[in-house]
């Protein structure tokens, strides 16, 4: 995605590793969503992702070590929301997760937090370690 | 009627028809805690029906639908029945992408699962 929106609110933070501080960082992006009129399909599908990644990056990244910080970006404007996760953990290989929806795992329970969050944002990126994922959104976008 | 922490439990027959307390299922602890307070259900005599009612749910996270489906799982070892009611179109989209409205029985309201619950019997 080109950095050419006219982003009008963005943050930078790094919390520790626990989900309730990735929370209240999230719940401030939603409201802002909000704020600049985005629908709540939209919301929803934006908070869908945020949690996932947040989780992703907490529990499986920095295994919940307090001494490991998650670095969050966010920018928000009127029609795009980018939202950037690192973790200090491993990274993972993002190929490697099954597909949830093949016949096989249908009844296993994992691999899913990606598979939403790839379904509800426009695009999904991870670095090639794969501590570091980079998602957006646009307003109004079929999934 | 019993009351716990995550859940109220109404018994409609034979069928513990279960709703949510909170609005978001997301919270590692409390996904738990409903865990086990859902699997306690099925520790008690009697047919193991459960319907869970999702109505003023808004929000569920990946950790709570594999929550779901390890209660989808006990609730085939104990050649029990399982319905779900009242998803949100949001809740509902999730579950299709995903596929799990092939795994579980999901219904419109908790009239047409009881419904079948009952035919089931």
């Amino acid at each position: 995605m080109a950095d050419d929106h006219n982003w009008s609110w963005s943050r930078e933070q790094s919390i520790p590793s626990d989900t309730a501080a990735g929370r209240v960082l999230l719940e401030e992006l939603l409201d802002e969503l909000r704020r600049q009129d985005w629908e709540e399909k939209d919301v929803f599908g934006v908070h869908l992702a945020v949690e996932e990644a947040l989780v992703n990056a907490i529990k499986h990244g920095n295994q919940e070590d307090p001494a490991k910080q998650v670095k969050v970006q966010t920018r928000v404007s009127a029609t795009a929301v980018k939202i950037e996760v690192t973790d200090e953990g491993d990274g993972f290989d993002p190929a490697a997760v099954p597909d949830p929806t093949d016949d096989e795992n249908l009844d296993a329970p994992s691999g899913r937090g990606l598979m939403l969050m790839k379904s509800f944002m426009s695009s999904v990126e991870f670095n090639d370690a794969g501590n570091h994922v980079a998602m957006a959104k646009f307003k109004g976008e079929e999934e | 009627m019993s009351e716990r922490r995550r859940i109220t439990v109404n018994t409609v027959g034979d069928v513990h028809v279960v709703r949510f307390n909170d609005r978001k299922i997301l919270d590692a602890t409390y996904i738990g805690e409903l865990g086990e307070e859902l699997f306690s259900l099925l520790e008690e005599p009697g047919p193991q029906k459960l319907l869970l009612n999702f109505d003023g749910v808004e929000f569920l996270s990946s950790g709570a639908l594999n929550k779901l489906i390890f209660l989808d799982r006990r609730v085939k070892e104990v050649s029990g029945s399982l319905r779900l009611t009242n998803l949100r179109p949001e809740l509902n989209e999730v579950f299709m992408i995903t596929r799990l409205h092939e795994l579980f029985r999901i219904f419109e309201d908790e009239v047409e699962a009881l419904a079948d619950l009952n035919s089931d019997s």
